[in-house]
């Protein structure tokens, strides 16, 4: 490549990585300047463990994108190996509409969660014909939990369903034929099997679950997230300290489980949004 | 293959699956219903309306008007400097063009509370620019670019491009002739799958949206949650019928998009090697570069 060659290179690359400076790295490094101006300096940094609640927040944030993480693993490991699997009329529309809503807002992903488990949603309907009582459960973890379920399966389905494809089925067989149960085969065999899909798909999972912001904005401000408490900082409290602070602290967080997934499963992880 | 009856397992598990699939499409049904029945508490039979959609349109369309505003901006930014830029990244594979494409991807990462704050707390001041609606472009540029960048750049590095490149410049085509006779028409499933991927997220953004945007700068997300917190159900639902009808489309267009090619069509077909300026260059290596195949 020559010396004219690699400045037209330069000069292509150049709008894209201004840009990106410009409105990303430098705003992000003067949020963490800002994140040490307060009253306390720079332990607002610690604050995120050492203040009983923001450390309250944090842990249940943790706690609930594990929680869906692993539940999304199961359905999306069950539905996409089935699927990949069997060949039947309707599989390529029942793939589709499972990865239909893959950039639904999390706002509109509220607002679904609210038509299924709302005041009055569809779940409450169901078992007030059942046992005679309304279960309503949207405006709560329980909803939330829910709602990024709903955000996190169209996201890991298709990492699936490619995996599951090059997994050898002869394997199976094998085991099968020495004698193996079917959840045996499940746990030896096709469990390891999809490991790194796993790995990236479940990265992505929680990560996306600990910023995710819309859907408990849409259901209820009183849901403990740290993305509430950090716009609750931000808005209410007018603490733009403390929520700078909060917010580098999740954005390292989620970036790092990105990070260590990628490690662990390869480069092919993709941050999907 | 054999044409063989289905066990229990089976059926339990196509059971599940199709359980998994009303969870994602009910509710959507449910909405969209909901936004044309006149009192949901009663149900359908108390009637079917466009009242609610009505006054939505009335009430809300200039929210619709100005995230198509920004979604089209934002895919004509991301295209003018992400495409060269993946190309760039395509071009030059070593250590430094790897930590640039890792520090791209870092919008997506970074959740978009966290990136929406920082711009404020540097860019907050500039009154005009943080009033306008430029100042919620920013934030979807940031968030869209690297979706179109591995888009573009997952097609280029699927075909040989060094191999066509020298030989259009064996033959005498200038860097901007080659650019566009030849990286640019190669691309361009790659180019439409990052377009349509842009333009959803960006009509569908909230989370920095919410922070970025001013009273006078209401994105339609922006405007659903406030419908959803304030006013009626029917209301909520009639504007969620309107964004549904404008974001499904995209997204049944993106899926089309982001399958692989080579099974929609024949092998031999040569309709994405069309070389248009220069007609010269590059046809022996086209056998063993074929364009059209994407993992």
């Amino acid at each position: 490549m020559g010396g004219r060659e690699r400045l037209l290179l330069l000069a292509l690359m150049a709008p894209a990585a201004i840009v990106f400076a410009a409105f990303f790295l430098l705003p992000l490094a003067r949020l963490f300047v800002i994140g040490g101006t307060g009253p306390t300096g720079w332990s607002a940094y610690l604050a995120i463990v050492t203040d009983a609640r923001y450390f309250r927040s944090l842990v249940s944030t943790v706690l609930l994108s594990a929680s869906v993480t692993a539940a999304t693993l199961v359905i999306s490991g069950i539905a996409g190996v089935f699927l990949e699997r069997n060949r039947f009329r309707g599989r390529a529309l029942v793939t589709a509409m499972l990865t239909l809503p893959l950039a639904f807002p999390g706002v509109v992903i509220g607002f679904m969660v609210i038509m299924l488990a709302g005041r009055q949603g569809l779940i409450p309907e169901i078992t007030d014909a059942l046992f005679n009582e309304r279960l309503v459960f949207a405006y709560s973890m329980a909803g939330l939990f829910m709602g990024y379920v709903y955000f996190s399966i169209p996201r890991t389905i298709l990492t699936v369903m490619a995996s599951a494809e090059k997994l050898d089925p002869r394997l199976e067989e094998a085991a099968r034929s020495l004698g193996a149960r079917p959840w045996r085969v499940v746990a030896d065999v096709i469990v390891p099997g999809l490991k790194p899909a796993f790995i990236s798909a479940g990265a992505i999972c929680f990560a996306t679950a600990m910023g995710a912001f819309g859907t408990a904005f849409t259901l209820a401000t009183r849901i403990n997230v740290l993305p509430m408490v950090i716009y609750t900082e931000f808005t209410l409290q007018a603490n733009l300290v403390m929520a700078s602070a909060l917010s580098f602290v999740l954005g390292a967080i989620t970036w790092a489980a990105l990070a260590l997934a990628r490690s662990f499963a390869g480069s092919s992880v993709a941050a999907a949004g | 293959m054999t044409r063989r009856r289905h066990s229990g397992w089976f059926w339990a598990q196509l059971a599940f699956t199709l359980l998994v699939c009303a969870f994602l499409i009910v509710p959507v049904g449910m909405s969209m219903l909901a936004g044309v029945t006149k009192n949901y508490f009663i149900g359908i039979q108390s009637g079917v309306t466009l009242e609610w959609v009505v006054k939505v349109w009335t009430d809300y369309r200039h929210t619709i008007f100005l995230s198509i505003k920004i979604a089209l901006a934002c895919l004509a930014c991301t295209l003018l400097i992400g495409v060269p830029a993946a190309y760039v990244l395509a071009r030059t594979q070593n250590a430094f063009t790897r930590t640039i494409e890792e520090l791209l991807v870092m919008p997506i990462a970074v959740p978009g509370l966290a990136t929406a704050l920082a711009l404020i707390v540097t860019y907050g001041t500039f009154g005009g620019f943080r009033r306008s609606w430029l100042f919620i472009l920013v934030g979807h540029v940031l968030f869209t670019l690297p979706f179109m960048v591995r888009s573009v750049l997952a097609v280029l590095s699927s075909i040989d491009l060094r191999t066509l490149e020298e030989g259009a410049r064996s033959l005498g085509a200038s860097f901007s002739q080659r650019f566009f006779g030849i990286v640019l028409p190669n691309c361009r499933s790659g180019i439409v799958a990052g377009s349509l991927m842009v333009v959803t997220l960006s009509l569908g953004e909230f989370n920095m949206t919410l922070l970025l945007h001013t009273p006078l700068t209401q994105t339609l997300p922006v405007g659903l949650a406030d419908t959803y917190a304030s006013l009626r159900l029917e209301v909520g639902s009639a504007y969620t019928l309107i964004f549904f009808v404008i974001i499904i489309p995209l997204l049944i267009a993106l899926q089309w998009a982001s399958t692989p090619r080579a099974a929609q069509r024949p092998p031999s077909d040569d309709a994405d090697f069309d070389v248009r300026s220069p007609p010269q260059p590059a046809q022996p290596s086209h056998r063993a570069a074929p364009a059209h195949v994407r993992s």
